[in-house]
């Protein structure tokens, strides 16, 4: 059988691509180079975003990427239930495109964040976080100067009714957040974003806080292998 | 060449961080009696023709789409110089 195929998207100012495919291969998969020019998702099975500053942040984070050529594909595909993962610059991508309710804004302290995070999953219904689960304290590296969900008062009632906070911060609330969200998800399920990191935190060796970012590696393959 | 602005402010609901700051500085400054400062964006839109319906609906078409996120944000289409 053939590995499952998870496509990696880069946008010129894209950063963490190298590492999401190398995540994407430690877990047993097959990582596919995306270019963001290139309109053709290569038959892929999911698609992980990976964070960055795609255009370097110009006019809004994700709001020149949400336009580009591989997303004319990308975002029918998702519509149509293709599994979407998008961290940190990759879920502003998603919010910009609309895949996601709410927008990610700049951070109520205005600084630049870096840390380790201790992130609590609120929902194992998604094809990327299967593995945990709910309520489970896992700890994810965060970096980023907008990272405050802000969502209109009928679209957070609605994410929280439909069960759609994937992930909220435990400890504190690093960057203003409406309800410490860290992470939702689509209404389908299939598309999540959040801020925090887990290609980051899959290996010991690169001093990562925890190697709890595998769970949404082998999540996906797990679900992929099983369609 | 007529010449169009958009000007993009953050809904008045949604919590301006960066606004605030430049509040909170100006004290520091010297300058008092300001009650609240918020940040925006301000577009010069040059068109090739004039600045007619269809033109105009193009600008506004443009701000939704791209100039602003109007999950968060509106915006203000005026004109500044309309013939060409």
């Amino acid at each position: 059988m053939s590995a499952a195929r998870v496509g990696v998207v880069t946008f010129p100012g894209t950063l963490d691509d190298q590492d999401a495919a190398r995540a994407v291969r430690h877990a047993g998969g097959e990582a596919v180079p995306l270019w963001h020019a290139d309109p053709d998702l290569k038959g892929v099975d999911a698609v992980f975003l990976p964070g960055g500053f795609s255009y370097g942040d110009y006019l809004r984070c994700g709001a020149i990427s949400r336009f580009a050529p591989l997303m004319e594909e990308l975002i029918p595909a998702a519509r149509a239930g293709l599994p979407v993962l998008g961290t940190c610059n990759g879920f502003q991508i998603l919010c910009e495109a609309h895949l996601l309710p709410g927008a990610l804004m700049r951070n109520a302290g205005l600084h630049y964040i870096c840390r380790d995070q201790r992130v609590r999953v609120e929902s194992t219904a998604t094809p990327w976080t299967s593995d945990f689960t709910e309520g489970q304290e896992i700890v994810l590296p965060i970096k980023h100067g907008e990272g405050r969900y802000v969502a209109d008062a009928a679209t957070l009632a609605a994410l929280e009714a439909g069960g759609q906070v994937v992930f909220r911060y435990a400890g504190s609330n690093p960057n203003g957040s409406m309800n410490d969200i860290a992470g939702i998800r689509n209404e389908a399920g299939n598309i999540v974003g959040l801020m925090p990191h887990p290609e980051h935190a899959v290996e010991d060796l690169t001093g990562a806080p925890s190697t709890d970012g595998r769970g949404f590696f082998s999540s996906i393959l797990k679900r992929l292998v099983n369609l | 060449m007529a010449r169009v602005i958009v000007d993009v402010m953050l809904k008045p609901e949604i919590l301006d961080a960066q606004g605030q700051a430049i509040a909170r500085a100006l004290p520091r400054l010297g300058f008092s009696g300001v009650a609240s400062v918020r940040q925006g964006k301000r577009f010069e839109v040059e068109l090739d023709g004039p600045a007619d319906d269809a033109a105009l609906a193009d600008v506004r078409k443009m701000a939704e789409t791209l100039l602003a996120n109007t999950v968060i944000e509106d915006y203000i289409v005026t004109v500044e110089r309309a013939e060409s």
